[in-house]
């Protein structure tokens, strides 16, 4: 009777556990936190927003997708003239060094789901990997001659991808220069779109009783919007009814905000949101990102606010001032974003905005970590993928330390953990000999040319 | 019995029944094997035709199909004729007409810059490499490379690299096995065409000591193309 009732039991919360199991299966369209337990570990901080969206990148079947990395990652690989793309690696006779270490599958290096062996830059193999490849460097660079290969991708040397500011010409042509330049160079920013005549308050044409909200509209009328002819039915007028029957489409006023209003004048903007920590649930069709699900330290009061375009860029004014810097302090509690209202990038900030200094010439939250850059058809844009630049933070030398500091300065700078944490209240106290090496190295080739020039070799091939 | 087929008999006792039953299912099975039987007997009788197919229009294509050293030598033909285009209608034009474009090994860093033609050369080489259509792999390669990348890196490459410097006008052919797999391999000498080849090479800041003082027509490397054989 008892083994009767023990099997009862057993068939029953087996069945049970089934459903519950595949209730929570991982789909193509579902993401629930029940998910959670399939995770089979713990996701590093670059993928841990959209870790429940497991068909981000596998299969159905949990295999990796082909691609998965490529499609998020490829276009950024390629601006930073990855210095070891795929395709290095396509002769044949570097099929040897694939056996030592598989270096065209992105996962060899950043295996995802296993906290135990990735380091703090999502890097999971052991941190001297370059001696697979690289072991006689000491060969052709006498001055490596001892270093550990741990030591290779240290700030300030070298990276796996990313040398665009690290390359030794590079170091040789920028040696010498002062710690702040003459001039400070900001891009200033182009209009999305500009081809609207000015409207005027009284011209708002949103629904009957809208002339009652005074503020709404005054806000609006002094916007870059309404400079531009964007008026209030441009954005609160959302699709209704029509186009899902074969109809034409039908509009409805909206109170209520969509970012699809934002993207169709902030196209690339928008994009490159989705791209960065702050959109990237969004664009993966998960509910937005919250404070309260961050890795990094949070303000309390803002710890249920959801990411979007307006968390940032409030309306109906839209301050790009305000979203500059006070914007990401509403949230970020770390000490980095703590110490910069003691540093003097805050100083000139202020500076800045009371008028005392040119534009550009103050240093925000958005002056380092939302560069503004010339796309391909050389308008002005500002990147809304505020980690783009972050991991290696080499990457902000040319596009961002560039604009008004001298190399040396910028490689100690972002080479020193005390300085970035104090937000570069202080000169750095440690020293990058990258430049050192390339100067004392192409002066000695320099000289031999001299020489060689004087007497030239009688060799021939 | 209502539920029974009307086909049977009501007269019939229950063990003809069972028996007659035995019978039809043996009967099915009998057809069954046979049909099958059929099936798989067509299906041996065309596997085997079709091989021999095969061996007819291998057979037949074998005199006319193209041999990887024709292969090798029609790809480099290719390849040499858009460089030249790129070194003299481009390059030597802009310079010509003081253009404020120039070439630059760090066209990539540096404003107003378009890449040397062995750099062009060498972007094309990736392109094809990473086409698996493409079907066989090409690069420029040198016994005195500025760029380390850019040595030899098979024996079969060292023997071919030597061979186009000392046999002036030759090119050198040749098969080889990397990693399990064989390739027809062909290298075919890069020569110092225009001064500003061997004046960069000479004075670039990675050459050594013992590299060598290039002039006009010297074989400064060798373009190598590698095709996977059966």
């Amino acid at each position: 009777m008892l083994l009767k009732r023990s099997l009862i039991i057993w068939i029953g919360l087996s069945v049970g556990l089934s459903a519950a199991l595949s209730w929570a299966l991982p789909g193509e369209a579902t993401s629930s936190s029940w998910q959670l337990i399939f995770l089979p570990g713990e996701t590093t901080h670059g993928h841990y927003q959209i870790e429940l969206k497991c068909s981000a990148c596998h299969d159905a079947w949990m295999g990796m997708k082909k691609d998965a990395c490529e499609d998020c990652h490829q276009k950024e690989l390629d601006a930073s003239r990855d210095t070891h793309p795929k395709s290095k690696f396509d002769d044949p006779t570097k099929k040897g060094l694939l056996k030592k270490i598989d270096a065209q599958t992105c996962v060899t290096c950043h295996a995802e789901h296993e906290p135990e062996r990735t380091h703090p830059m999502g890097v999971s193999v052991p941190l001297d990997y370059c001696v697979y490849c690289h072991e006689d460097i000491g060969n052709d660079r006498p001055s490596h001659e001892g270093m550990s290969f741990s030591s290779c991708a240290t700030a300030g040397c070298h990276n796996y991808h990313d040398n665009t500011a690290l390359y030794e010409k590079f170091l040789y042509d920028h040696r010498d220069e002062p710690d702040f330049r003459e001039t400070m160079s900001v891009l200033t920013r182009d209009s999305a779109i500009n081809t609207g005549e000015r409207l005027e308050a009284e011209q708002q044409n949103g629904p009957p009783g809208s002339e009652r909200e005074t503020g709404v509209i005054k806000d609006w009328s002094e916007t870059a919007h309404a400079a531009a002819g964007v008026n209030c039915q441009d954005c609160h007028l959302v699709e209704t009814d029509g186009k899902s029957k074969g109809e034409p489409a039908v509009f409805d006023w909206s109170d209520q905000w969509s970012m699809k209003a934002c993207e169709k004048c902030h196209a690339s903007e928008v994009t490159s949101f989705g791209m960065g920590k702050h959109g990237m649930r969004l664009a993966s069709g998960l509910s937005a990102m919250s404070p309260k699900m961050a890795r990094l330290p949070m303000k309390s009061h803002a710890l249920h606010a959801e990411l979007s375009c307006v968390s940032c860029h409030q309306g109906h004014r839209f301050d790009t001032k305000q979203a500059a810097v006070d914007a990401c302090l509403n949230c970020h509690n770390d000490e980095h974003s703590l110490a910069y209202l003691s540093s003097s990038h805050y100083d000139a900030w202020k500076e800045e905005l009371a008028g005392q200094r040119g534009f550009g010439e103050g240093v925000s939250c958005a002056t380092c970590h939302m560069p503004r850059f010339k796309n391909d058809e050389g308008v002005v844009e500002v990147e809304h993928n505020q980690n783009g630049n972050l991991e290696p933070n080499e990457k902000m030398i040319r596009s961002v330390c560039f604009n008004c500091h001298g190399l040396g300065l910028t490689l100690d700078s972002l080479a020193s953990v005390d300085a970035i944490k104090d937000c570069f209240s202080k000169k750095p106290q440690s020293h990058i000999e990258s430049i050192d090496m390339a100067v004392a190295r192409l002066k000695s080739k320099l000289d031999a040319r001299a020489r060689r020039v004087g007497q030239p070799t009688t060799k021939s091939p | 019995m209502s539920m029974l087929p009307s086909r049977w008999r009501q007269d019939e006792s229950y063990d003809e029944k069972v028996e007659k039953m035995k019978l039809n299912a043996v009967r099915k099975q009998l057809w069954a094997t046979i049909v099958c039987g059929i099936i798989l007997g067509m299906y041996v009788g065309c596997a085997k035709t079709e091989p021999a197919a095969e061996t007819m229009a291998s057979a037949a294509s074998a005199p006319t199909g193209i041999s990887p050293k024709s292969f090798a030598d029609a790809v480099h033909a290719v390849m040499m004729a858009d460089r030249t285009v790129y070194a003299t209608h481009v390059v030597t034009n802009l310079k010509k007409q003081s253009a404020p474009v120039s070439p630059s090994e760090y066209w990539e860093s540096e404003e107003h810059k378009i890449p040397l033609p062995a750099q062009m050369f060498r972007m094309g080489a990736e392109i094809v490499n990473k086409n698996a259509e493409a079907g066989f792999n090409y690069g420029l390669k040198s016994k005195w490379p500025l760029n380390p990348q850019n040595k030899a890196a098979s024996e079969m490459e060292v023997k071919g690299l030597d061979y186009v410097a000392e046999h002036k006008g030759e090119n050198f052919y040749g098969e080889e096995e990397i990693e399990g797999k064989k390739y027809f391999m062909a290298v075919y000498a890069d020569k110092a065409v225009a001064e500003a080849c061997w004046d960069c090479h000479n004075n670039h800041e990675n050459r050594g000591d013992d590299y060598p003082e290039f002039k006009k027509d010297d074989v400064m490397g060798g373009v190598i193309v590698r095709v996977p054989m059966p």
